[in-house]
């Protein structure tokens, strides 16, 4: 028996899988359309504040020009973006999106977290025996919705809080070839030092455009006097903007929040310097 | 993926799709010439991962409806989706009526996808002239749509 090629069989695949795949592209492209810039902000490590460092400068870009920034939160299971932004209620489902939620500023925000109840984690309906076969397809598809399916409107500036990692920037940049870049976050200590200028050698393997490096938890301030007294030691913000020739956005001291609550502040010479580098 | 006749030489048509259960996904093909049927079948594993790219095997019959892959895969918060129904004078087309059984079923459905769920079955309807919608037109919608997991 002799078989043709794929190729040699000149009728169209019938489930036409590829047009499908084109298809959601396609719909991230003309959804994006309208957004001015998506920049990524990343870290190769958990626990650096990239959310509270997102949230702060949506917030710092949204007072110099109102309405004009998204916050997507693609940190699908610890989403916490959206809470700092004052962003919850139910998301509302129209024609062939769903609208984002306004937060502080009036800044449009999508997350996982408004879709998932108070305190439980992520579950997919799959069942759990081959969880290693679906779940990055399943996190990259949910990307994607919150990309192409979020009716983002005119933007400036969409942000994307990425999940701590590498994996999630690469499925950013295939998503979104007109990735403006991205900002790197980290403490000031050796082993974030590490581990995000691994992640940051990744991203520009990749090609993409490493916009500058804010050093988060820098000191500690007096919520008193003001003063910025020591928190961790290490330099690596200084660090990595050298040894990657990026440049160093800024420094931000940890600060007590008031009655537990958590309000992303950056200092403006931050969002200064950012601007400088997506305008 | 294309299936070939061989008898015919002929590349087979797309038929039908099921999913029969221990997530097992059946999909039909039939040659065009000889009428031949075969089908094919996928285990759980790659059922799931085709499932989590958002295609459809046999190809799409209606279009992509917003966070459709999330709303079909996440345990979200009953409440944390509010559908808007087109309202029948900005479709500019009738839209289909449901039957009380059909409204019993569809409130068996998880109210994170139940929006979706109806508004999918009612552009089914919509596009086949069809005026109610009964359990009858949902069990058809669900095998010609693919939704049998829905």
């Amino acid at each position: 028996m002799t078989f043709r090629t794929y190729r040699e069989v000149l009728g169209r695949d019938r489930s036409g899988l590829a047009e499908q795949v084109g298809a959601q592209r396609t719909r991230v492209t003309e959804r994006l359309g309208s957004v001015g810039r998506v920049v990524a902000v990343m870290s190769g490590k958990g626990g650096v504040g990239k959310s509270y460092v997102t949230a702060g400068l949506a917030i710092g870009v949204g007072r110099r020009c109102a309405g004009a920034v998204g916050v997507l939160d693609a940190d699908l299971n610890a989403p916490t973006a959206a809470r700092m932004l004052g962003a919850s209620g139910r998301v509302i489902v129209r024609d062939d999106a769903v609208e984002p939620v306004l937060g502080i500023e009036g800044i449009r925000v999508f997350s996982m977290d408004l879709l998932l109840e108070e305190g439980q984690p992520l579950r997919w309906r799959e069942p759990d025996g081959e969880r290693f076969v679906w779940r990055g397809a399943l996190e990259t598809g949910a990307l994607r919705e919150f990309l192409s399916d979020v009716r983002w409107g005119s933007l400036d500036l969409l942000l994307v809080d990425l999940p701590p990692g590498s994996a999630q920037i690469h499925d950013l940049a295939e998503l979104v070839p007109d990735l403006a870049g991205a900002i790197a976050v980290t403490i000031p200590t050796e082993e974030s030092r590490r581990a995000v200028e691994r992640t940051l050698r990744a991203a520009v393997d990749r090609d993409i455009t490493l916009l500058g490096v804010i050093e988060n938890m820098s000191g500690y301030e007096c919520d008193g006097c003001g003063s910025v007294g020591p928190l961790f030691e290490g330099n690596a913000g200084q660090r990595l903007a050298h040894d990657l020739d990026v440049p160093l956005l800024g420094r931000s001291p940890f600060r007590k929040s008031t009655d537990g609550v958590v309000s992303p502040t950056l200092p403006d010479g931050i969002v200064d310097a950012f601007l400088g580098v997506v305008s | 993926m294309k299936f070939l006749c061989v008898d015919c030489d002929e590349q087979m048509d797309f038929a039908e799709r099921a999913l029969p259960g221990d997530g097992t996904f059946a999909a039909a093909f039939i040659c065009p010439q000889c009428g031949r049927k075969v089908a094919m079948l996928a285990n759980p594993m790659e059922s799931q991962l085709v499932g989590a790219l958002g295609v459809k095997i046999g190809g799409r019959t209606l279009d992509e409806q917003p966070l459709e892959l999330v709303r079909s895969t996440v345990a979200g918060r009953e409440d944390a989706l509010v559908d808007h129904d087109p309202a029948p004078a900005s479709t500019g087309q009738r839209l289909p009526r449901w039957s009380p059984a059909a409204e019993e079923r569809l409130q068996r459905v998880p109210s994170f996808v139940r929006g979706m769920v109806k508004r999918i079955y009612g552009e089914y309807a919509a596009d086949r002239g069809i005026s109610e919608i009964t359990p009858a037109v949902m069990d058809t919608a669900r095998t010609d749509l693919g939704l049998e997991g829905m």
